[in-house]
C-alpha cells in the first residue's frame, strides 16, 4: 500500500483550478504515468496507465464525493487490478497567491505484476512522483504547457542521474 | 551547429552539436552574434558546481537575432536583434508578478534535483548545470531561448553589441549587488572582487550615490580598473595583515556602511584561514571558501549591508553569525532578477551614464573559447573580461 500526500500552489482563481481538475481527461497532461483518462459516464472514468516494456494497465474509477471549487475524490471500482483512490483539495491561498491545491493518492496491488507497476511508478520516494506531477500541473495551469529543456525533453521528472547532455536533441521530442 | 561544450573539469571543447528547435509554444530561435565567458562560467569549468553532464553547452550572456519564434510568441518576430537575460523566467507565476524574476516558480524543470541541495528551487537559467534546468547555454552560433515573449530584450542597431551585450547578466548583476545596499548620502561602500560585476557594482554604487567606494582585490591590473574606470579607491589584500583592520582606518574607525561581496565561492587569501577552507573544499567537507564573505561581515560597520552577489553553491563553514546577530547587520543576496533591470539599465546606457564596454579586455572567436576559459582562469595578459564573436 503506498500512500502519498503533497500539496502545490497555483496562482489562478480556485474555480478556474478545480475545473480544469474536474477534467480528468486533462489529468495525463502532466500526471507522467498516465497514458489516458476517458469519461464514461457522468461519475465513472476509464483510466489506462503506463506500465513497463510498452505495456498498460487499466481500471475503471468512480467519482465519489464532489464539491465544485472545493473538493474531488475518486475510486478504482471493486475489482480493479489496482486499487486506487484519490482526493484533491483546494483551498485559497492567502491574499493574491492563488489557489492551494492538496493531493492524496493511495495504490494498492497484490504482490506480482500490479505490484511492479506500482513500484516502477513510485521509485524509492513515492512522494517524488506526485511533487513532479504537481510541478508539471502549475507549469500547464500558470504557463500553459509543461516547460521543456533540452536536458529534459520529457518535462520535470526525469531526474538529473537520467537527463541527456543540456545540447539540442536534433529531433523533436 | 559550433558550440562549446564542458567537457570535464577543466576541460571545454567547440564541437559540432544539432541545432536547436522550438520544443514549447513561447520558445524563439536566436542566432547568437555575441556572447561572454563570466566569472561563473570559472566555477563550472572548475568543477565545483554539482550536475555537469559531458556534452553540457556553456553561456548564459548572450545576444544575437531572432531566427523563428513559436506559435505563442507575439511581441518578436525573425529579425529582431535582442539581449537575452541569463535568468529563464515565466512571467505567469507569484514571484514573476512580483519582480522577483530568478526565483520563477515553473521554469526548472530539475526543480526536485534543488530542492533536494537547496531547500527550495530557484529558477532556470542557461548553460549552467542541470541543477538550473539542464538548458544548453549561449556559448553557440544558436540557441533556443524559452519564454521568449518575456525575457528577451529588443535592442536598437543603431547600439554595438559590446553596448548592450551585459545587459544578459553582469550588468544588472553588478548594479543589483549594488542597490541591494541601500545607499544613503554619505555612504561609504567596500567591494570585494574587481572582476566584471566587482567594477560594475562599483559604478553602480557611485550611479545610486555613494560618497566613497574602496575596491579590494590582489591584482594591481583590476585594482587599477576600478580606479581609473569606476573612481573607486584600491586595496590590495596581499600588502595589508588584515582587510577589516585596513578598512576600518580607511573609514575613522566606524568600517564601511556597506560591504559587496562580488566574489563568492572559489575566493582566495592568505594566512590559516585560506588553507584552512582551501582543505576543506579539496576532500569535500565544505562546498565553498567564504573568505571573502567572512571578511565582508566582520568588516561591516554596525548596523550595515552586507550584499552577497558573488555565487555560492551550498555549505560554508565558520560563518560569523555572532557578528551578523549582535551588530544588527543585514544580509541581502540573490542570482540576479535580470528582468527588473534590462530596461532602466539599457536607458542609462543610453544616456551615456555606463559604459559597459570598459570591461572588456578580450575578443576572440568562438572557436577560441577554450583559449578564452584558460586565459580568464589564470588572469593571464591582464584578463578582465573575454566575449567570443560568433557571427
Amino acid at each position: 500500500m503506498i500512500h502519498v500526500t503533497k500539496s502545490v500552489t497555483v496562482m489562478k482563481p480556485r474555480a478556474e483550478v478545480f475545473q480544469f481538475w474536474r477534467q480528468l481527461e486533462r489529468l495525463p497532461s502532466f500526471m507522467i504515468h498516465l497514458q489516458s483518462v476517458t469519461a464514461v459516464s457522468g461519475k465513472r472514468s476509464h483510466w489506462v496507465a503506463k506500465a513497463p516494456a510498452g505495456t498498460t494497465v487499466e481500471w475503471d474509477a468512480d467519482i465519489v464525493a464532489e464539491r465544485a471549487g472545493d473538493l474531488l475524490s475518486w475510486r478504482s471500482v471493486d475489482g480493479s487490478e489496482i486499487r486506487n483512490e484519490g482526493s484533491v483539495r483546494f483551498k485559497d491561498a492567502p491574499a493574491d497567491r492563488g489557489t492551494e491545491v492538496m493531493v492524496e493518492l493511495s495504490y494498492d496491488a497484490p504482490a506480482g505484476a500490479a505490484g511492479k507497476v506500482i513500484a516502477k511508478w513510485f521509485g524509492e520516494e513515492p512522494g517524488q512522483q506526485l511533487t513532479d506531477d504537481l510541478r508539471r500541473f502549475k507549469q500547464v495551469m500558470e504557463t500553459g504547457e509543461v516547460v521543456l529543456s533540452d536536458g529534459s525533453l520529457q518535462g520535470t521528472g526525469e531526474g538529473a542521474t537520467a537527463e541527456r547532455a543540456a545540447q539540442p536533441a536534433g529531433v523533436r521530442a | 551547429m559550433k558550440a562549446n561544450c564542458w567537457m570535464g573539469k577543466k576541460s571545454v571543447e567547440v564541437v559540432d552539436v544539432p541545432e536547436p528547435k522550438i520544443l514549447n509554444a513561447r520558445d524563439a530561435i536566436v542566432r547568437i552574434t555575441s556572447t561572454a565567458i563570466c566569472g561563473s562560467d570559472l566555477h563550472l569549468y572548475n568543477g565545483f558546481i554539482p550536475s555537469m553532464k559531458k556534452g553540457d553547452i556553456l553561456g548564459h550572456e548572450f545576444m544575437g537575432e531572432v531566427m523563428e519564434v513559436g506559435p505563442g510568441v507575439k511581441n518578436l518576430k525573425a529579425g529582431d536583434r535582442v539581449v537575452v537575460p541569463f535568468t529563464i523566467a515565466c512571467g505567469n507565476c507569484w514571484h514573476c508578478a512580483h519582480d522577483m524574476w530568478s526565483l520563477c516558480e515553473n521554469s526548472n524543470p530539475n526543480a526536485a534535483l534543488a530542492e533536494t541541495l537547496m531547500g527550495h528551487a530557484a529558477s532556470g537559467a542557461f548553460g549552467y548545470s542541470h541543477m538550473t534546468g539542464g538548458f544548453a547555454g549561449g556559448q553557440a552560433e544558436f540557441a533556443r531561448v524559452p519564454f521568449a515573449d518575456v525575457g528577451p530584450l529588443k535592442v536598437d542597431r543603431a547600439l554595438s553589441d559590446e553596448q548592450v551585450l551585459f545587459l544578459s547578466d553582469i550588468l544588472p548583476t553588478g548594479y543589483m549587488a549594488a542597490e541591494m545596499c541601500d545607499i544613503k548620502p554619505g555612504d561609504t561602500i567596500a567591494v570585494w572582487g574587481c572582476g566584471p560585476v566587482g567594477l560594475f557594482a562599483i559604478k553602480s554604487a557611485f550611479l545610486l550615490g555613494a560618497e566613497r567606494v574602496i575596491a579590494i582585490d590582489r591584482f594591481g591590473y583590476r585594482l587599477d580598473m576600478a580606479r581609473e574606470k569606476c573612481g573607486a579607491e584600491p586595496l590590495n589584500y596581499e600588502e595589508v595583515s588584515n582587510v577589516p583592520e585596513a578598512l576600518k582606518e580607511l573609514t575613522g574607525g566606524r568600517g564601511p556602511d556597506a560591504c559587496i561581496d562580488a566574489v563568492g565561492l572559489e575566493a582566495h587569501g592568505h594566512g590559516l584561514s585560506y588553507s584552512y577552507d582551501r582543505t576543506k573544499q579539496a576532500v569535500g567537507l565544505e562546498s565553498d571558501r567564504p573568505i571573502a564573505l567572512r571578511e565582508a561581515i566582520m568588516a561591516c560597520g554596525n548596523g550595515g549591508v552586507v550584499s552577497v552577489i558573488g555565487v555560492y553553491g551550498g555549505l560554508v563553514d565558520k560563518f560569523p553569525i555572532g557578528s551578523i546577530m549582535n551588530r544588527s547587520l543585514t544580509i541581502r543576496s540573490g542570482q540576479c532578477h535580470v528582468h527588473r533591470y534590462m530596461k532602466p539599465l539599457l536607458e542609462r546606457i543610453m544616456k551615456g551614464e555606463i559604459d559597459p564596454a570598459m570591461v572588456i579586455t578580450h575578443r576572440l572567436p568562438l572557436a577560441d573559447a577554450a583559449k578564452g576559459y584558460d586565459m580568464f582562469l589564470h588572469k593571464e595578459d591582464n584578463c578582465e573580461k573575454v566575449v567570443l564573436s560568433a557571427a
